[in-house]
Formats: structure tokens, C-alpha cells, sequence
């Protein structure tokens, strides 16, 4: 299946978005061997030079580094991938409380939205459970 | 040297209608470019021209370094718009002339691609849908080993699967030392496997630039854009 990507975006940017986000979340473990390009861009339906565009993105922040003789793989420097982890994730944090601003919340009740949304969550995942143990 | 093709003030006249108007432009070697423009740019002129199909009123056209001729012919392999295979002959006959014919055909590569999109070698060219042909016609031109391949309208008449299948194809045919000019309308359907767009209008060169720069610059498709570009 070709990677879902935006029309109007920038499509290396987006490659490097979602490697950082596959290597962030553990689904490429640090020093694992990455695909090599054309298997990407075979997988991903999009050009081979703009996969090797992404990998040299990634390259420069470190996130992935080139073997001489085995292709690339994840950095094994965890720490660099917590960071990144992190900035994502603020980045992230950032357009959703934008977003719940617009609508006219402040802070406390964004808590207070999540809070409820986390119980009501787990009282859901709870219940599921326990039908399970029931069948 | 690092450009593949080199075009320079090539003009194409039909009568006192000017088809391609003193178009100079490079394409360089491992790319795969859209050719987009509207209808009558003069998109399939610059291409029969590429070909040795047409000669040119004016101006000149190197392929690695030779003028267009056997030596080029050799080199560029060519899905022009409409068939010129022998309805009669079974898509194998067809296989051993494409064998015959160019050094750099690959039959086990042709073969495999067949089974894949499940197309069996012994029927007729006569019996197949008109979807059929045209993806017979595209696994025998991406078979060979050229170093420029021209495909005109290689998607148009093929559902939107078989498309995805032609697409990949491309993608995985592909050679850092070749390139591939594929002339399009089906914009939002091939952009993600472009690297470069050149816009043509009126014979000439309007722009030529990379996908990822539209978007970046524009941000908008290259659909979109062209579709403001050339607003009627």
C-alpha cells in the first residue's frame, strides 16, 4: 500500500516526518538496518531521489547514519532519540492547545477535558475486559 | 558531462503553425520528468522529435552526445500514444521480435511482469481490452535497458490499480544512469514519483523546475498548480 502523503507538502519533508516518528516509536529500534532506498520508495510509491533526499535529512540530524557496508541504520544514541522524541512531541502538544484555544478554552479546562476523556478511557478498556474474561 | 539530453532552439513547424517554438532545455541523466502542458503545447512534437519520428524545422537535439539518428534509437525506448503493435501476433511472437530487434530487452523481465498482472503470452494482441494493450505495450518498452525512456500517456487508459502497478513499475526500473520523460495529464496521479516538471505552452518552455520546490514554494500540488497556471 503507497504511503498516504499530502498534496501540497513538500513530499521529502514528509518521508523524513515519518521515519523520525517510526524511529521515535520504537517500530525501527536504535541500530537497526533501515530499507534500503528503492525498497522504500517501491514501498512508499514515490521517487528514489526523493527518498535518498530524505535519508540525507536524516543523516544531517544524526537520527540515521550510513554503514560503508550495510546500508543505513538508526543511531544508537537513545538520547538523541528521546530529544526527538520530545520536540515532536511538543510540537504536537503546541497545535492542539492552539486548537483548543480557538475554540475557546483556557488551560484548566483542557486539563479538566482530558482528565475526563483519560477516565472515561480506561472505564471503557475496563469494561472490554472484563467481557473477555466473562466469554 | 551530465545532462543526457540536450535541446537547443528546436523549432517544429506545420505549415505557418509553429508546434514547438526555439525550445532550448537539458534533461539530466537518473531523473524521471513530467512533461505537462495543455493540449496542443506541442508535448507529443517534442517527443516524435526526440524519436527521429519527426525532423525538426530548426535547432538541435543531442542524446548522450549524438544526434538523433540509429545510435540514439538504440538508446531511447519509446511508449508512443497510440499502438503500433500487430494485432495478429500473440504477445509471445511479439516478445521474440522485441528480442530480435533491441540488444537491451530483457524477456525474462517482460515475462515476469506479464505474470504478475496475470496477462497470459499466448492470446492475440486482438483479444485483449484496450487497458490490456496499453500495459503489454508499457512492460515492453520499461523491458529494455535504455537510457532514456519516453513514455507518452503511459496511464491514461488503465484503471486506477493497474495504474498504481505502472507507477511502481517505473519506480522500480529505476536506473541512476537513465532517465524517464513521461508526458501526462493525469497530473495528481504520477507527481509523487516525479522528480522534475517541465510546463510547456505554445512550443515553449514555460517552467522547469522540481516537484518538491512547487510545493515547497507554492504550497500546492503540482495539480493545483497547473491548474492555476493554466487556468482557461
Amino acid at each position: 500500500m503507497a504511503w498516504e502523503l499530502d498534496a501540497d507538502r513538500p513530499i521529502y519533508a514528509q518521508l523524513v516526518e515519518r521515519i523520525q516518528r517510526e524511529i521515535v516509536s520504537g517500530k525501527y529500534q536504535p541500530g537497526e538496518k533501515l530499507p534500503s532506498v528503492r525498497d522504500l520508495a517501491a514501498v512508499a510509491a514515490v521517487n528514489p531521489n526523493t527518498v535518498q533526499k530524505a535519508f540525507a535529512e536524516l543523516e544531517r540530524s544524526g537520527l540515521i547514519m550510513t554503514q560503508r557496508t550495510s546500508g543505513r541504520t538508526v543511531t544508537e544514541d537513545t538520547e538523541l532519540i528521546s530529544n526527538t522524541r520530545e520536540k515532536l512531541a511538543a510540537g504536537h502538544m503546541r497545535s492542539f492547545i492552539d486548537n483548543m484555544q480557538e475554540l475557546g478554552y483556557d488551560t484548566g479546562e483542557i486539563r479538566e477535558l482530558l482528565a475526563k476523556m483519560q477516565s472515561r478511557e480506561t472505564g471503557d478498556s475496563g469494561k472490554q475486559s472484563r467481557e473477555a474474561e466473562n466469554k | 558531462m551530465n545532462n543526457l539530453v540536450e535541446i537547443v532552439n528546436l523549432t517544429k513547424k506545420y505549415g505557418t503553425n509553429v508546434a514547438v517554438n526555439h525550445l532550448t532545455v537539458s534533461l539530466p541523466k537518473g531523473k524521471i520528468i513530467g512533461l505537462l502542458g495543455p493540449n496542443g503545447s506541442g508535448k507529443t512534437t517534442l517527443i516524435k522529435m526526440l524519436n527521429g519520428l519527426l525532423t525538426p524545422t530548426e535547432g538541435t537535439i543531442l542524446i548522450d552526445g549524438n544526434n538523433v539518428g540509429p545510435a540514439t534509437k538504440s538508446k531511447v525506448a519509446y511508449l508512443p500514444d497510440r499502438t503500433y503493435l500487430t494485432m495478429n501476433q500473440t504477445i509471445r511472437e511479439i516478445l521474440d521480435y522485441f528480442q530480435d530487434f533491441y540488444a537491451d530487452f530483457s524477456r525474462e523481465r517482460a515475462e515476469e511482469m506479464l505474470k504478475s498482472l496475470g496477462i497470459d503470452p499466448t492470446v492475440k494482441m486482438r483479444t485483449l481490452s484496450k487497458g490490456t494493450k496499453e500495459k503489454v505495450q508499457l512492460i515492453l518498452v520499461m523491458s529494455r535497458n535504455a537510457s532514456l525512456y519516453i513514455l507518452d500517456e503511459p496511464i491514461a487508459g488503465v484503471d486506477p490499480a493497474a495504474r498504481d502497478y505502472i507507477l511502481r513499475t517505473i519506480i522500480n526500473n529505476y536506473n541512476p544512469e537513465a532517465t524517464v520523460l513521461i508526458s501526462t495529464h493525469l497530473i495528481e496521479d504520477v507527481e509523487q514519483v516525479l522528480d522534475e516538471v517541465i510546463f510547456m505552452r505554445y512550443g515553449q518552455l514555460v517552467l522547469y523546475t522540481s516537484v518538491d520546490n512547487i510545493r515547497e514554494e507554492k504550497g500546492k500540488s503540482v495539480d493545483a498548480y497547473f491548474r492555476e497556471v493554466f487556468a482557461c
